[in-house]
């Protein structure tokens, strides 16, 4: 595999550690960093995140993230928190988010538990990051939020009701699900994403 | 559709797996690195590592051992035993693990449960409760099961969700051990008493058991550890029975 300069973005917000550790296993060595300078000279960034979002979004202004990744040319893989921020607004704390996607995101109605928690099946698979996987696998999601259908979905998931599993618009693209603990599918959507 | 997950649980004791029968008789079931990837590669969905010695000296091998686990393992996994403050589930998470069980010390400090869903969100906090019933009704017992705490068992389980656990680990010390099925009653009271996900323990011994805890008890997930362990029951075989059974499973 040729050497590439991965960089996940660091700004507090968890798993950064097991992204790293799920590049490594497709052998691509991953830095974690916030510094402008390193991102933007990245190959490919990963924008991760577990958390709250108005937290997290207070994060990333402390740092000028939020005003960075818009302005990223390479591709940029948010995940779960990652894609929510990526979006126009975030119902949880009422938080405007990045606006790469013209979507919101909104609260799941309490009709069955929540977070949605666990292995679900991703279906209407489009574009280079699903390439070579079978509809209806199964991928791993914690979420309490979620990001309705839209123009931009790549794959959908069902739960309460179906919404986007992952998005694409540009060099941007989102999984709600975390492909760094979705198992072998997981491992192939990553290893997709770095040989754009 | 949200697949019913499988969780074999490893108990470890200085860096190594083992199973108490009944919490005591330990006897050692191997490498838990080992028996980690080899429950991924078999189709369990999620690991849970409860580490049973959890003193301040051996807490260095634990974060040690969570970072070689974390390093081969693309399923979650939960660590949990002698977890007391932020600090602790902010070096474990740190080591990659996914989330953490805390029991006693939620029981001894509920603000802690609050601490952590506010610190680290509430999807990596799992309220793991042991419970026995008596003519009394369900009661929460602390270290293992030895100690009664005179806590009503849904009571805590209520106080648990308020303050931000996001998931519930249950135990019943009447099942655990017995190879009978699964405290199947209480789950489902339980189940449909909470708006989180809940994981079943104690009691597993065939594969019918399995579906009870999934169709009769409501559970979101079932724990065991002996019956993987001693190959009583292969995952890959379970989960077909449960998908004939109408089960949704992740094959």
């Amino acid at each position: 595999m040729e050497k590439q300069n991965i960089v996940i973005i660091d700004y507090e917000a968890g798993n950064v550690q097991s992204v790293k550790y799920a590049l490594e296993r497709l052998g691509v060595n991953a830095e974690i960093s916030n510094c402008e300078k390193t991102i933007r000279q990245a190959d490919k960034v990963i924008f991760p995140g577990v958390g709250e979002a108005a937290w997290a979004m207070k994060k990333l202004k402390e740092t000028g993230l939020d005003q960075l990744i818009p302005q990223l040319k390479q591709p940029v893989l948010g995940i779960c928190l990652g894609m929510q921020l990526m979006c126009a607004h975030s119902e949880e704390g009422n938080t405007k988010g990045l606006g790469l996607f013209p979507v919101n995101t909104l609260k799941f109605p309490a009709e069955d538990k929540v977070p949605h928690m666990g292995w679900n099946q991703i279906r209407q698979l489009k574009g280079k990051l699903f390439e070579g996987i079978e509809t209806e696998s199964y991928a791993y999601f914690v979420h309490s939020y979620y990001v309705p259908l839209n123009e931009y979905a790549t794959a959908e998931t069902h739960y309460i009701k179906s919404f986007s599993a992952s998005l694409q618009k540009d060099n941007f693209y989102a999984c709600q699900f975390h492909p760094e603990k979705s198992g072998d599918i997981g491992q192939a959507i990553l290893n997709n994403f770095i040989k754009l | 559709m949200l697949a019913k997950r499988i969780i074999p649980c490893l108990d470890i004791k200085d860096g190594r797996t083992v199973k108490g029968i009944n919490f005591v008789d330990l006897k050692d079931a191997g490498d838990p690195v080992e028996l980690a990837k080899a429950y991924a590669e078999r189709g369990a969905d999620e690991l849970v590592f409860l580490d049973i010695t959890a003193t301040h000296e051996k807490r260095k091998t634990l974060l040690e051992l969570v970072e070689k686990v974390a390093k081969v393992l693309t399923i979650p996994f939960t660590v949990g035993g002698g977890i007391n403050s932020c600090e602790d589930v902010a070096q474990i998470l740190k080591a990659g693990a996914d989330k953490i069980a805390i029991n006693s010390s939620a029981v001894r400090c509920p603000e802690l449960i609050t601490e952590l869903a506010n610190r680290f969100g509430s999807q990596c906090v799992v309220l793991a409760v042991d419970a026995c019933e008596t003519q009394e009704g369900w009661e929460v017992y602390l270290n293992g099961g030895r100690i009664p705490t005179g806590i009503k068992l849904f009571d805590w389980l209520k106080e648990a969700e308020r303050r931000g656990a996001g998931e519930i680990l249950f135990t019943s010390m009447n099942h655990d051990g017995t190879k009978n099925g699964f405290a199947n009653e209480a789950l489902a009271e339980i189940s449909e008493m909470l708006n989180i996900p809940l994981i079943a323990s104690g009691g597993a011994g065939n594969m019918h058991h399995f579906a009870d805890v999934f169709t009769k008890g409501k559970a979101d997930a079932a724990l065991a550890a002996s019956v993987f362990h001693y190959k009583e029951i292969e995952i890959p075989e379970l989960k077909n029975y449960l998908k004939s059974e109408d089960i949704p499973v992740r094959l």
